[in-house]
Parts: structure tokens; C-alpha cells; sequence
């Protein structure tokens, strides 16, 4: 089973998640920038975590055989602190660059003038950079959060088949797929959807245009989500092709509209071992 | 082991390589970065500097390297270009702008790129950094540190430019190295096979060729005989069939759900 997990926060992860998920089938991740946990106060401290995303966190996901792209952006949540939203300015600077494969993740929080602004004004870089847009659906009052992002998706000069709709669920899916976007859901431990749930999902609505990720993180998240929803589909009679056109060439498909996905990890360069992880002698 | 190939023998090697679109986008933007006019950065980002980002899309990533190194000859970038592309870079962008430091800056203005890359772990841009800029600008002590780093981290030292002429008659290296090789050998575990060449070398006068460096016999007890297996690479591509068992429980049920 190849595995391409399209929402993974790896950088709070260990090296022993990136050994599992390999065993596990897979092969591709992308990584949204968000928030930390911890709110940032500077516009530095996005670009030194904007770097790690294009720098050292590729090159630790190949020393597991996993490629390792990324998505930037200004999330909904910081958006609202006017010490973080500088960083707006400085966007396009990294929407050039050769690992970013979608603006990301945008959207709404607590739904507020300041994030309608920076979701607006993303939707159209997104544009701009020819790069599709990653957009989180809200925690709170979440129905009314998708129809307010697809109003703004539809007022922008992104179109909607351009737009994956994370974290979306039950009450959330239909509106969402009859609006024509990607249709994205993050399976988790205790929150957010659960391997069954996802398979009902499946079933009712088809695996066109799914993603499913495990959207890991800092907080209780599972790294290895993914296989377990293909385990749950297998388990369901879905086709080993359904299968891999949910956890492979859907996400391939979304990310491949950026025109810049390379999945190739034969080594971060031939002529050296390539692991520095090691932090030496080990 | 030594790169700076001329740039009419790189440019003749990517015209070869790469297909008629690639091919069409570099001719293009070389002119736009032979063009382009000095600028303060900060403006707008000049159009070279967005072809410079894009090379490995557009060129793909085994070609990005010389395509980037051409482009910043062409637009005969200055110390603060460089040094503004290598903060504002990726890995691959950053590795670009060390490969091109010997033709670029003529002094050690430009070092602190190099010091950077060598506190990194990345080992795209450490082995970058320790090409021909660094062996021509690193001072003795920066210079040892980057060496051992190299055998720390599993880049060959073939990476390491001037590797000969620098370690020649280094007792200090050689002192370094042997406390290293004796560490290893104290934890139960082997010593990189290239410790023992630099070691060879250290041991080296300079009235003795490089060619019967590698004949001279080491006497540091610790280091093992030549072949003993380099620090082993990580655990991949050996991909089991099975999924693993569940990851461990969570120390806390209530950690907060906001991703």
C-alpha cells in the first residue's frame, strides 16, 4: 500500500514516527505551515519555522525515504495578531520556491475581520503563484465557517476546483463536494473524523476527489492514520485501487496542480551517507 | 573531488541535458540575470532572483545546481546578493550559492555563509561548505572542526577541497582525529574508514607527494585496519511488509485537538 499523507506536521515529530510511517507505506508527505501551539510575537520566528519547512525537514524526511513538500502561508489563528501579519508581505518571496505545492493552510478560526483579510488576500496569491490553496475549515461553529470560505473562494480569482477543504466531516462534506472543491478529512485518535466513520463517509459519497490525512501533530494524533483507513477500506470491500486513489493519486493529483512535486528521495546527494540525524558517532 | 568546472563546460553540459523547454527557460533567463541592473533588494524581487527559485522545477533537481550557479554568474552577483539569496534560500538555493563562493568573492567576506552552513546538519551544505571557499578561507581551527564534522556526519571527505594541502603536517588534526577514532572504538563502535586517509595525510611532510601518503603506516592503536565499514546509514528503503503496532499511548487524553 503507497501512502501520500497530504497534511502532516512532521516537524513535531521524531525520527521514529518517519521509520513507522515508511513501514507503513509511506512514500510522500506534504506540510502545512500552522501554528506552533505556542503563539509566535515576530514575523522572524515564521520565516526561521518557513526555512525549516524548505530546508532541514525535507532532507530529514529523505534520510527515511520519504519525500517531503510543503505548504506556506499565514494561518487563520496568528492572522489575528497584528505583531504576525507582516508576514503577509513577505509571502510571495516563498510561494516560489521549488517544495511549496499550495498556499496553506489558510481559512478561518473565530471567523474575524482580520482573518477574512488574510484569507482574501492569500486566496489571491495562491493565484498569482499559479499554486493551488490548502484551506482549514474552522473547530467552532463549523458549518457556518465552510459556507463563509466558500463564499470567499467563490469571490476570489482562485476557483474552487483549485481549493482543498480540510477537516471536513459529516455535517460538512456535501456542501463542500457540491461546491466542487477537494474534499480533505484528518482522522485522529479522539477528535475530528475515526477510521469507521471515514469508511461510511467513503461509501456514501465515493472516493473522488478524497484525501485523507492524518494531520499529526503536537497534540494526540497518529502518524500512521493513513494506512489505518486503507486497513478500514480493505476491511469494507474497497478495491485496492479505490484504495490507492485515496491515499496516493488523489493527493498526487491535488499537489501535482502546483506543477512541482518531485517524488523522487534517492538520497539527498549520491555521494555521502546522508545521516546527519545520527548528530554524529552514533 | 575538486568541482569549479569552467562555466563554458557547464553550460555546454546543461544544454546538452536538458530538454527544449528547460533549455529555452535558461538561455532566457540568463539574459534577464546579464541584464538585470543592481539592485538594493529592496524593491520588488528582481526577475532573475524568481528564475534562480525555480530553477529545479524547470530544470529538474539533478540540473538545479549548475543551472543556479550560472545564473549568479551571469548576474555577476555581489556578496550582499549572495548572502540575501542564501538567507532568503531553500537547502537547495543555499547549496547553490556556497558551490559558487570561489568565483564569486574573491577575499573572506563571504565566510560567514560558510560558518553557517557548517553549523547545520543538513549534509547537502555542510559538504558544500567545505569546497573550494572554505579551503581557501576557513582558519586552522574552523577548518579542523569542518573535517571532523564531515566524518561525524558521513560526508566523504572527498567532498573536502584541498583536503591534502590542508592536513599536510597538521599535528593537531592528526591529535584531534586519533582522540575521535579512539572514542569510537571505546563505545564499541567502528571508525570511519575515511579517518584513517586524513590521518595518512596529517602524517605526511611537505617534501612527501600526496601520491605515497596513502602507504604511510598509522600507529594510533585505535583506528582499525582500512575497510572497516563507515558509520552505517539509516534504517531505509529495507521497507517491511507489516505495519507497525500502534504508537504509544499519549501521556495526557486531553492534550489540545487545534491542528
Amino acid at each position: 500500500m503507497r501512502i501520500f499523507d497530504p497534511h502532516i506536521h512532521m516537524t513535531s515529530r521524531t525520527t521514529d514516527d518517519y521509520e513507522a510511517m515508511y513501514a507503513a507505506g509511506v512514500r510522500a508527505v506534504v506540510e502545512p505551515a500552522f501554528w506552533l501551539g505556542q503563539p509566535r510575537t515576530s514575523p522572524s520566528s515564521f520565516y526561521d519555522y518557513f526555512d525549516s519547512l524548505l530546508g532541514w525537514e525535507p532532507f530529514r524526511a529523505a534520510q527515511y525515504g520519504i519525500a517531503h513538500h510543503c505548504t506556506i502561508a499565514l494561518n487563520p489563528k496568528e492572522a489575528n495578531d497584528p505583531r504576525c501579519t507582516p508576514v503577509l508581505d513577505q509571502l510571495p518571496r516563498y510561494l516560489v520556491k521549488d517544495n511549496v505545492v499550495a498556499v496553506g493552510e489558510i481559512g478561518y478560526d473565530s471567523m474575524t475581520p482580520a482573518e477574512d483579510t488574510a484569507l482574501a488576500a492569500q486566496l489571491q496569491m495562491a493565484a498569482d503563484a499559479e499554486l493551488p490553496a490548502l484551506v482549514h475549515t474552522p473547530h467552532r461553529d463549523k458549518l457556518a465557517g465552510l459556507h463563509r470560505t466558500i463564499d470567499v473562494v467563490r469571490e476570489s480569482a482562485l476557483p474552487l476546483d483549485r481549493v482543498l477543504l480540510d477537516h471536513l466531516n459529516e455535517t460538512t462534506v456535501k456542501d463542500a463536494k457540491d461546491a466542487g472543491c477537494w474534499l480533505g478529512f484528518s482522522v485522529y485518535p479522539d477528535t475530528k473524523m475515526d477510521e469507521d466513520r471515514m469508511v461510511a463517509l467513503l461509501k456514501e459519497y465515493g472516493p473522488e476527489k478524497v484525501l485523507v490525512n492524518s494531520a499529526a501533530d503536537w497534540g494526540k494524533s497518529d502518524p500512521l492514520k493513513t494506512r489505518k483507513v486503507g486497513d478500514a477500506m480493505l476491511a469494507a470491500d474497497f478495491t485496492e485501487d479505490q484504495v490507492d486513489q485515496v491515499l496516493w493519486r488523489n493527493p498526487l493529483a491535488f499537489y501535482g496542480l502546483s506543477g512541482r512535486l518531485d517524488l523522487d528521495v534517492a538520497d539527498t546527494d549520491a555521494t555521502h551517507e546522508g545521516n546527519s540525524i545520527l548528530r554524529g558517532g552514533e | 573531488m575538486t568541482r569549479t568546472p569552467s562555466l563554458a563546460a557547464l553550460r555546454a553540459g546543461l544544454e546538452t541535458a536538458l530538454d527544449p523547454d528547460a533549455r529555452a527557460w535558461l538561455d532566457q533567463s540568463l539574459t534577464e540575470a546579464a541584464d538585470h541592473k543592481a539592485d538594493s533588494g529592496q524593491g520588488p524581487v528582481p526577475t532573475w532572483e524568481l528564475r534562480f527559485a525555480q530553477a529545479g522545477r524547470r530544470c529538474g533537481p539533478e540540473h538545479a545546481d549548475d543551472a543556479r550557479l550560472l545564473l549568479l554568474h551571469a548576474a555577476r552577483a555581489d556578496t550582499a546578493t549572495l548572502t540575501r539569496l542564501y538567507e532568503q534560500g531553500t537547502a537547495a538555493e543555499r547549496r547553490a550559492v556556497l558551490r559558487t563562493l570561489d568565483h564569486l568573492v574573491p577575499g573572506p567576506e563571504a565566510l560567514g555563509l560558510t560558518e553557517d552552513a557548517l553549523r547545520t546538519n543538513d549534509t547537502s551544505l555542510v559538504a558544500a561548505a567545505v569546497g573550494p571557499y572554505g579551503a581557501e578561507h576557513l582558519g586552522a581551527h574552523a577548518w579542523r572542526h569542518a573535517v571532523l564534522k564531515c566524518l561525524f556526519t558521513g560526508v566523504s571527505v572527498d567532498e573536502v577541497a584541498a583536503l591534502a594541502d590542508r592536513a599536510r603536517g597538521d599535528a593537531e588534526l592528526a591529535r584531534m582525529l586519533g582522540d575521535f577514532a579512539r572514542e569510537r572504538t571505546a563505545a564499541g563502535r567502528p571508525v570511519p574508514a575515511d579517518l584513517q586517509r586524513v590521518l595518512a595525510l596529517t602524517e605526511v611532510s611537505a617534501e612527501t607527494s600526496a601520491e605515497t601518503c596513502t602507504e604511510t603506516s598509522v600507529e594510533t592503536s585505535a583506528v582499525e585496519a582500512p575497510g572497516a565499514s563507515s558509520t552505517e546509514p539509516l534504517t531505509r528503503a529495507g521497507a517491511p511488509t507489516e505495519p507497525p503496532s500502534e504508537a504509544a499511548p499519549a501521556a495526557s487524553a486531553a492534550s489540545p485537538q487545534e491542528s
